[in-house]
């Protein structure tokens, strides 16, 4: 029996890191092949590891990408910041302020989260024509936040669904009102789902790609993943370059994965309505 | 805001809300009414950007607005017959069924398989957790970069099979007039994969232990177990998995304009990618529209039914 369980352990942990292994796989080869000079990237020697570490490529890259990085910053971190607040606000009101017909409001509300963009995407840019934002960072950021108003209304509404009401009419007895209730009851709490909102609007709105490229795809202005398929879509740009701007773009969120990886899960979980 | 009649504590779930009591005293100054007057902005901005725009463009499918000139004359369901009838389109439904049967099928199968084996206590399982989420933290373009990089004929992954022996086997994975869209979903499910695992993860941990022990005790193995406890009791997981990849499978753009684009014969075409390149490449607004609805249209045999099922979580 011990003897079956040894293999099956050792089995188990076998299947596992041969997955591990696959899962980075690709960030191995997009690291060793962005270390290399351009004579050393070639197909015969993809798999094998620098001869050294040079940074040709990621200076290059960051030559042609790093304006659209701190376009990306610009445009992620307020955006992220407004769709937290709004979400706040409207989490708040699905779960403490049932009126008629809130639930189903909010249902509608949900449809939002999982539509193909490519459904709205003409009457967007005609809106944003009319509204004379097209084309501007101000613009993709008004889209971002009202794109994330599903989304934080949900994983606002059920942090906040798990606050007692009777610390809500406690706080009514008290004398508070509506937003006395939010100031002191509910915001002093708020910290962890706010962290997850924020992580979460920040890691979707940077690896946007579709948006960016409808709303702001002036080469100069675009946001960082348009600026990489750009490169990549090149023929002219070396593997190196090519492999070191990816990991450019994917560095933010990575990041912030490996620092806050609880709250990413638990945002996670919520986006699927289960939390 | 004091008010006279508290409601006696214990009644939960019973409304005491001031609102009732004092319908005659003027709602305009009530809390509810304030609470719903901020959340109209919002409700104002997805009904527009969403239902609105739904809406909007299915009109614009209608209408002959295609070239560069806006041109609203009606004409029917002309754009959607054009549509209908058009090789590339039937391509592309070939390519979303190739797509979502190898990516729905890679990502559901493999995330059970890892989390099952995630569930059975571990050493380090948080390291591992992490590495097989680690992909999902990455754009549809990084993921599209990496792998077209790995699925070079000449190179990538074909020269490990050259290693190994395989000289003979080096497929020409994305870029096969035919099956293209099967290495596409390779990658896509290289992204997913960690998402669906996390989803079965916290299934599993939502398991009582009482319900495996039952089964040992009736005798049942390791398997039996998974087959005839787990997997059942983890159908609405399943469900879950199903609507998340299908709908991605619906709407994949970035991945695939990063990895090859439309591709030789429109091997790894798809909706999202004939819909932009109608629409902003060749400015036939109205064909767009009528892409973009017919998207909208098949999703919502995914979204419907979802929504539905959650309306009892939601209305808790």
């Amino acid at each position: 029996m011990s003897l079956q369980r040894l293999w099956s352990r050792g089995a188990i942990y076998l299947v596992l890191t041969a997955f591990a292994a696959f899962y980075l796989m690709p960030f191995y080869v997009m690291l060793i092949t962005s270390l290399k000079p351009y004579a050393d990237v070639n197909i015969t020697r993809m798999w094998e590891l620098p001869r050294g570490i040079y940074l040709d490529g990621f200076l290059e890259a960051w030559r042609l990408v790093s304006p659209n990085f701190k376009n990306s910053v610009i445009i992620t971190v307020p955006a992220a910041l407004i769709s937290a607040f709004i979400g706040s606000i409207n989490g708040y009101i699905f779960a403490k302020w049932r009126f008629r017909g809130a639930d189903t409001l909010f249902i509608l509300f949900l449809v939002g989260m999982f539509l193909p963009y490519q459904g709205i995407l003409i009457p967007l840019v005609l809106t944003l024509q009319a509204l004379k934002l097209y084309g501007t960072v101000i613009g993709l950021i008004l889209v971002h936040c009202i794109f994330g108003i599903p989304i934080t209304a949900l994983l606002f509404r059920s942090y906040y669904a798990g606050v007692p009401n009777e610390l809500v009419d406690a706080a009514k007895i008290d004398g508070c009102g509506f937003f006395g209730i939010y100031r002191w009851i509910l915001l002093p709490i708020s910290m962890p789902a706010f962290a997850v909102v924020l992580l979460w609007q920040f890691t979707t709105i940077w690896n946007d790609y579709l948006i960016g490229l409808v709303v702001l795809s002036t080469p100069r202005l675009a946001p960082i993943n348009v600026a990489v398929q750009n490169i990549a879509g090149s023929w002219s740009v070396e593997w190196n370059v090519q492999m070191a701007a990816a990991l450019i773009a994917a560095l933010p969120t990575v990041l912030v994965y490996l620092l806050l990886g609880r709250l990413f899960m638990r945002g996670l979980l919520a986006g699927a309505l289960k939390g | 805001m004091a008010h006279k009649s508290i409601p006696a504590t214990g009644e939960r779930g019973v409304a005491a809300s001031p609102i009732t009591q004092k319908r005659r005293r003027s709602w305009l100054r009530s809390d509810m009414f304030i609470a719903v007057l901020v959340l109209t902005p919002s409700i104002i901005a997805v009904a527009l950007f969403i239902y609105g725009f739904i809406g909007w463009t299915f009109y614009m499918s209608t209408v002959k607005w295609n070239s560069q000139v806006p041109d609203f004359t009606f004409v029917g369901l002309a754009n959607w017959e054009r549509l209908f009838s058009d090789r590339r389109f039937h391509i592309d439904l070939r390519n979303l069924v190739y797509y979502a049967a190898g990516f729905m099928t890679q990502c559901i199968v493999f995330g059970f398989i890892i989390a099952a084996l995630l569930d059975q206590k571990i050493k380090g399982e948080a390291i591992y957790r992490t590495i097989i989420i680690f992909p999902f933290a990455v754009s549809g373009i990084v993921t599209g970069v990496a792998w077209r990089w790995l699925m070079q004929p000449s190179t990538g992954i074909n020269l490990l099979f050259a290693k190994i022996g395989l000289e003979n086997f080096q497929p020409t994975w994305n870029s096969h007039p035919q099956y293209g869209m099967w290495a596409v979903s390779i990658a896509a499910a290289w992204q997913f994969t960690g998402y669906v695992m996390a989803l079965y993860l916290a299934g599993l941990r939502g398991i009582p232990n009482e319900l495996r022990e039952a089964a040992a005790i009736d005798g049942a193995g390791t398997f039996a177990t998974y087959r005839h406890v787990i997997i059942p009791l983890l159908m609405p997981v399943t469900f879950t998995a199903i609507v998340l990849t299908g709908m991605n499978s619906i709407r994949v753009f970035d991945l695939v304009s990063a990895m090859s684009g439309s591709g030789p014969a429109f091997a790894t075409d798809t909706l999202a990618f004939y819909m932009f390149q109608s629409t902003f490449g060749a400015y036939r607004y109205s064909l767009g529209a009528a892409i973009g609805s017919f998207m909208i249209f098949l999703s919502a045999f995914l979204i419907v039914p979802y929504l539905m099922s959650m309306r009892g979580e939601v209305e808790r």
